[in-house]
């Protein structure tokens, strides 16, 4: 099925005038401030930039401006996420889209690195019972090819 | 539809036993802080409530409405995530929706009523006429006694859409079918006004994710509406604002101000008095919303925005010189906001009083 996103809309303004409408500043504004207070006192910030009122051109100015940095992770949980930490340490584009590559969540997250990205608590009790049960069961490590191999859920 | 009486799992149980990971829950909690409008900062909260929340179970009523709502719903941009909380909703009674109808449907509406009475969510699109019984029934019931007896047992009722919130298109004048609104009948149950023509399909869930979530309803403003949504008017939140500030508008749709991207305010924008979400969460999949795609806001999500004048009437600007008539320069943005929110609804409501029609000349209108 097409989608929305796959409709050619061509945009007549010539492209530098399309981020004139002054929001992305006040964002970097904020960031600034944020990465501050990292500094300082450990403490992160996220920015939901769903809140923001931007015009078009906004966004993409201030991604622009932070650009790309030297980490980049994949998260693949209930669609993939891309996880990125700018040219400005400390600074991360946290893009989260769900099953079918629609966006459902743009965050800038101030910290050393996204919440998101620790292991949580659940998840590592979880996978010491799986790899306890892979071990105590004969044919758990018999294979290269062996089913069970990468799979998060036993049965 | 789920059956209601078996479902006694929490929300992070039955997500947990779906395969998803903690992390993923917290992508969950995540997107729908960001769908609710509230910071970041209170994800862990949400993430807490949401782990330990209950199915509760949802009964629809549509009355005098066009489906748009239900459209909007279900085309809702973020399957994953809304999907995630309709399949924790049991929604055990949608006759749009259902493969049941008649009196089996209704047999369905009665048991879930009786399962979850005092705690069932009643939502209802479409307004509901009270000068015939006969111009809208549902298995030889009319709304007005389906919602009453519906509501009887209800924890909470959401009006969706601007039918149910404020009367809507049947209500305009001269409203043939003696066309109401749900808060107009029901003044013994809390009602949540979420309205829009149709309402933004995320402000919608957001809503049920609120009562999902903390098992309660949002702050609402003085039309009953939640306030994280329709706290703020479209015009405070218009990015085209800066350009309204400076006195640049747009005359018509293909001129060097249309083009540029000026304050479409002269050919007719309601943004002024209308409060509602679209200009932060935009429409199909963010992608954009009536202001940047080039159209003023109808005012959708106010009462009688249907009987508003034409909407493409500049009805704020009486002889067309809005500079002169709030002295634009001398006053700052807010305030010139505020000022000109009051010239748009005298002016709306003459023109309601006088019920005028959108002409040709309208759709024309160049100032
Ligand atoms: S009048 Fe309309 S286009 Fe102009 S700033 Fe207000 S909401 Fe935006
Ligand atoms: S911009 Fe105005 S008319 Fe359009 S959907 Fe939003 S509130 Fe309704």
């Amino acid at each position: 099925m097409q989608k929305l996103q796959d409709i050619d809309i061509r945009v007549e303004a010539p492209v530098d005038q399309l981020a004139q409408h002054g929001n992305a500043v006040p964002v970097l504004h904020e960031i600034l401030h944020a990465l501050r207070r990292l500094g300082e006192t450990e403490e992160s910030t996220t920015i939901d930039l769903r809140s923001i009122p931007f015009g078009p051109g906004d966004e993409e100015l201030l991604l622009d401006v932070l650009g790309h940095g030297e980490v980049a992770v994949k998260l693949e949980a209930l669609g993939v996420s891309e996880i990125y930490e700018t040219a400005f340490a400390g600074v991360w584009v946290v893009d989260h889209r769900n099953t079918e590559g629609e966006r459902i969540a743009l965050q800038i997250e101030i910290a050393r690195v996204p919440e998101i990205l620790f292991t949580q608590v659940t998840d590592l009790i979880d996978s010491i019972s799986r790899l306890e049960n892979r071990l105590r069961t004969p044919d758990g490590v018999a294979s290269l090819s062996n089913p069970m191999n990468g799979r998060r859920r036993d049965g | 539809m789920a059956d209601s009486k078996t479902e006694t799992k929490t929300l992070g149980e039955s997500l947990r036993q779906q395969g998803v990971s903690r992390r993923g829950f917290l992508k969950f909690c995540t997107t729908t802080a960001s769908m609710m409008a509230l910071p970041p900062a209170m994800v862990p909260a949400i993430a807490e409530a949401l782990e330990k929340a209950r199915r509760p179970s949802v009964i629809w009523l549509s009355f005098q409405e066009c489906t748009g709502c239900t459209e909007s719903l279900t085309r809702a941009h973020a399957p994953t995530i809304e999907n995630l909380i309709f399949d924790h909703i049991s929604l055990d009674y949608h006759h749009t929706l259902q493969a049941a109808a008649g009196e089996g449907a209704e047999a369905a509406r009665e048991a879930a009523m009786h399962e979850n009475f005092g705690k069932y969510i009643v939502v209802v699109d479409g307004s509901i006429p009270l000068k015939d019984p006969g111009f809208s029934t549902i298995a030889g019931i009319s709304n007005l006694d389906m919602l009453k007896e519906t509501v009887a047992g209800a924890a909470a009722v959401i009006a969706v859409g601007s039918c149910a919130a404020f009367g809507g298109l049947p209500h305009a004048s001269p409203n043939p079918t003696g066309a109401v609104s749900v808060s107009e009948i029901i003044k013994d149950k809390p009602v949540v006004n979420v309205s829009g023509c149709p309402p933004i399909p995320t402000v919608i869930s957001g809503v049920l994710a609120h009562f999902l979530t903390f098992g309660g309803l949002p702050e609402l403003d003085d039309l009953g509406r939640p306030k994280v949504f329709y706290g703020q008017s479209i015009h405070d939140r218009c990015y085209r604002r800066p350009f309204y500030d400076k006195g640049l508008f747009a005359e018509t749709f293909d001129d060097e101000g249309a083009r540029k991207g000026w304050c479409l305010y002269r050919m007719g924008c309601k943004g002024p008095m209308t409060y509602n979400a679209c200009a932060t969460t935009k429409w199909n999949q963010g992608t954009s919303w009536p202001v940047e795609s080039g159209h003023g806001c109808l005012g959708c999500s106010e009462p009688d925005f249907w009987d508003g004048g034409g909407f493409y009437n500049a009805i704020s600007i009486p002889d067309g010189d809005i500079a002169r008539n709030i002295g634009l320069g001398a006053v700052a943005g807010v305030a010139v906001g505020a000022a000109a929110g009051m010239l748009n609804r005298n002016a709306k409501a003459d023109a309601v009083a006088k019920h005028e029609a959108v002409t040709v000349d309208d759709l024309e209108k160049t100032s």
